[in-house]
């Protein structure tokens, strides 16, 4: 109920005249209206698309960037209109907005251009409405997982600081691919692992006879050499934990986890085995610990992501699983007991009793049939055959569950690893784009600041050299200078001729390495501070990350990326504007996305007015950040002077 | 040989007893069906409701409507837009007007004081107020005389209708005010406030002491007092 709630106002006004016989002390004067414009149709053209609309409708959100004055900077004289040259499919959702208060998210809209059309036009996506707000959270969030392995492989790619070899040796251990070492390792482990299974399970093949006895099994027949075999398996395994828990981070944490269990379990047996002597009594003991050798195989999961898979489906198919376990335990012993009582009568009955009768129960309903057990009377068939046919039912409705999560747990891994390799041939492609664009940049610069050089000295004939730039081109380099003119930093360039001729020029940004030093011992050239901001030494990428980052960031507050110089100009800028306007700065729902400046640049020409009936919306501060994926940008700070304002004052959007 | 086969009656579970649980399960489904058709066949029936109380009322003619109240044809369109944006059936009932007017006083509780101008508003008492009886009063408020724009808060508060103001329904009114400021303010309102508030209204409108407060004693004591004309004058811009 949020639209046109802003169109009630003059009768909620209007329902104050109620309170004014009861009232014992005058009122405050009604706040005169100065600007009483007739309610008219505006026209928005958005890229072509015109949308009318009143303009009251627009002002019902007055926090927004059509509701406040900030639209008539798109205001078109010639034309009489204003136009936003933005995507018009989104604009339809952002107008339908003002028309009805719900915000709706266009399920073919892609997540991330339609979060910056709402930036733009400064809607906090938090008030999407309950239709669409479920797909809108969960595209978002898959744009953020997306997002953030893409940054984990950027910076697992980096090369890393210098670790401590404890470190080094845990990379290894979890990522065998990081070093040949650990890929050996790897590979030496893995066979040996395999060897003893294998020779776990040939110990126990009958390998032919020995004359004058009966037949014996390899393990007896060739015992020493598969002592032997068992003992350098588990050497190799207990220095394989070893090292493991000398690596770990976390030892505790090592300890308790999964697959040091196993370990431990693997090689136990044959430490215990070697502790205990040939006692008769403890060797039957000893023999059952032997069992527990098989659990080797488990130490393959580290080496198979299959298995890994298989594993986590079924930790988290662990509802299910309980579901079709109690499912199945209800079914086996409603079925032993109602076999139990049809076969008592008969003689010579094999149900005995109902756990007797759980045997043929379980290997009835899972459609087994041994056939050992088997009903004689007529009910007792009749029975059999209804628990045989609900056996299949009971059993065939978890699985599906459980195998859509395997499927789709394997489908993301797989999705993983074909992003990671896309994302290497991405990378190269957009290395080249840059290196190009930069180019260019510092190509026409050169050629710009020889033009001026050569002006300067006097050669006009040579002035056109480096005419080869277009107009869009000029433009975006005008840019790049206008920025590095604003902080007072430089791109690095390598012309002998440019550095010597621009090294007297003051404030000036192209300087070569070599002067740059000079000038910095020579302090009265050098204005600025020669703090370095980290993006130059990364240099090729600069110009057009810069821009990049500056175009989409600009709505949000500046944060460590922009160089401290912009961060204070643009501070100063904000402050200017503060004290221009002379209201406080109480933002609520547009200030997280905006830059501190366009708080100052917004000056609601409502808030000031309206005395008695107010319309203040208390946001709740969960609101205010954003979603979750973006990094929280540096400040709350507008949205809690919201709670301190004890009366109540001020605006906000009418939400 | 062996033979295996049961002969004679078996003293295992008899056949009776097996007809006696076809006949509890045949009776529990039957009675299973039995409530699925009812409930979906009162689900049908509470659709049909639904359908017949979406009323849709539309407005007498702009003409009249402007002949009736001293609004121009362009106020009445935009109070027009603002009303159906709202309730595009046409008709306000009392819950939305609760909910449009609490949008106005978030930090208090509005409810009561709506609830009162819901029924000032709603003259005819049918429970829901209609675009012409909210133009018809917004106009009484908005450009009235003064003697009108008494009478409807007079009206406004006799909350029963009676003609007369009693201590208790002013009781409830000014309650109502106070709820709308909300548990935060400053200072801290008080158990008695509303009371004595009570109080000194009744002293300055109640002139022959008797109690209760009649429309002409009313609008006697506003014309009275200064404050309450200048303040009745506040919002002829509105609009």
């Amino acid at each position: 109920m949020a639209a046109g709630v802003a169109a009630w106002l003059p009768f909620a006004r209007a329902a104050a005249i109620g309170w004014m016989p009861v009232a014992n002390c005058p009122m405050p004067l009604a706040p005169a209206d100065k600007n009483k414009r007739q309610d008219e149709l505006i026209v928005l053209n958005v890229s072509g698309r015109r949308f009318q609309t009143w303009r009251t409708t627009l002002e019902r959100y007055p926090d927004t960037l059509l509701g406040s004055t900030e639209k008539e900077f798109f205001f078109n004289e010639d034309t009489k209109e204003y136009f936003f040259d933005r995507d018009p499919e989104v604009f339809r959702c952002v107008l339908n907005f003002y028309r009805t208060g719900k915000l709706h998210y266009p399920r073919y809209e892609c997540i991330s251009a339609y979060d910056d059309e709402l930036a733009f036009y400064g809607i906090l996506p938090e008030i999407i409405g309950d239709c669409c707000y479920e797909e809108y959270k969960d595209r978002k969030r898959e744009n953020a997982e997306r997002l953030m392995d893409d940054n984990d492989s950027e910076n697992n790619q980096e090369s890393m600081p210098s670790l401590s070899f404890r470190q080094t040796m845990w990379r290894a251990f979890e990522n065998p691919h990081t070093s040949t070492l650990a890929l050996v390792f790897y590979y030496v482990t893995g066979f040996f692992i395999a060897v003893s299974v294998i020779t776990n399970v040939v110990e126990t093949v009958p390998c032919g006879t020995v004359p004058g006895s009966k037949e014996l099994p390899c393990g007896e027949r060739y015992s020493v050499a598969f002592f032997c075999l068992d003992t350098a398996c588990v050497m190799i395994f207990t220095v394989e934990y070893l090292l493991r828990l000398f690596a770990a981070p976390s030892r505790y944490r090592f300890i308790r986890s999964v697959m040091s269990i196993i370990d431990v379990v693997a090689i136990m047996p044959y430490y215990i085995g070697l502790v205990m002597t040939n006692n008769e009594d403890v060797s039957g003991a000893f023999v059952t610990l032997r069992v527990f050798r098989v659990f080797r195989i488990f130490k393959f999961s580290r080496h198979s992501q299959g298995l890994r898979i298989l594993g986590y489906t079924l930790k988290s198919c662990a509802s299910e699983l309980g579901f079709l376990l109690f499912s199945l335990t209800m079914a086996i012993i409603i079925f032993a007991t109602v076999m139990f009582y049809a076969e008592k009568g008969s003689s010579a009955s094999k149900f005995t009793s109902i756990p007797a009768s759980f045997w043929y129960t379980i290997v009835t309903m899972t459609t087994l049939g041994y056939g050992d057990m088997v009903p004689k009377t007529i009910a007792g068939k009749i029975f059999g055959s209804i628990c045989s046919l609900s056996g299949v039912l009971v059993i065939a409705l978890p699985v599906p569950v459980i195998v859509s999560n395997f499927s789709r747990i394997y489908h993301q891994n797989q999705r993983a690893d074909k992003r990671r390799a896309q994302k290497k041939a991405r990378l190269a492609r957009i290395r080249v784009a840059k290196t190009g664009s930069s180019n260019a940049y510092l190509h026409s610069k050169r050629n710009g600041l020889l033009n001026e050089a050569l002006e300067l000295m006097g050669t006009p004939e040579e002035e056109h050299m480096g005419k080869t730039t277009s107009l869009i081109e000029s433009q975006h380099h005008h840019l790049l200078h206008c920025l590095e003119k604003t902080t007072g930093l430089s791109y690095l360039v390598d012309d002998p001729l440019l550095s010597v001729r621009t090294s007297t020029i003051k404030n000036h940004e192209f300087i070569d390495e070599q002067m740059f030093e000079q000038n910095c011992m020579e302090s009265s050239m050098q204005n600025y501070p020669s703090t370095r901001s980290p993006s130059l030494s990364s240099h090729p990428g600069l110009t057009t990350t810069c821009c990049s980052r500056r175009s989409k960031k600009t709505t949000h507050l500046p944060n460590s990326n922009l160089p401290a110089t912009r961060l204070r100009s643009m501070q100063e800028l904000s402050t200017i504007h503060i004290q221009g306007s002379e209201q406080p700065s109480l933002t609520t729902s547009r200030s997280s996305l905006n830059l501190k400046a366009d708080d100052g640049l917004r000056p609601n020409c409502k808030t000031s007015q309206i005395t008695t009936a107010i319309i203040s919306i208390p946001t709740p501060p969960a609101l205010t950040p954003e979603g979750e994926s973006r990094p929280p940008p540096a400040s709350p700070g507008p949205n809690t002077n919201i709670p301190s304002i004890a009366s109540n004052v001020v605006k906000v959007s009418a939400l | 040989m062996g033979c295996h086969v049961e002969c004679g009656v078996p003293s295992s579970l008899p056949i009776s007893s097996l007809f006696l649980l076809a006949q509890m399960y045949s009776r529990s489904v039957y009675g299973f069906a039995y409530v699925c058709t009812t409930t979906m066949g009162s689900e049908d029936k509470i659709e049909d409701e639904l359908e017949m109380t979406m009323v849709c009322h539309r407005p007498e003619g702009l003409e009249q409507l402007e002949a009736q109240t001293n609004f121009t044809k362009r106020e009445l369109q935009v109070l027009y837009r603002g009303f159906k944006n709202e309730c595009p059936s046409g008709v306000v009932n009392e819950e939305t007007f609760k909910q449009i007017y609490a949008q106005f006083f978030p930090h208090g509780d509005a409810s009561m004081y709506a609830h009162y101008l819901f029924h000032a508003f709603d003259t005819t008492q049918t429970g829901s107020v209609k675009f012409e009886d909210f133009v018809t009063a917004l106009s009484i408020l908005l450009r009235g005389t003064v003697h009108e724009k008494l009478r409807w808060t007079f009206n406004l508060y006799d909350i029963n209708k009676d003609g007369y103001i009693n201590k208790e329904e002013m009781m409830d009114i000014v309650k109502a005010i106070y709820d709308m400021m909300g548990k935060y303010t400053y200072p801290v309102l008080r158990e008695d406030t509303p009371r004595q508030h009570v109080d000194v209204f009744f002293q300055k409108m109640d002139k022959n002491k008797d109690g209760i407060v009649t429309l002409d004693e009313f609008l006697e004591s506003c014309q009275e007092d200064d404050n309450i004309m200048r303040s009745l004058q506040l919002f002829q811009n509105v609009m």
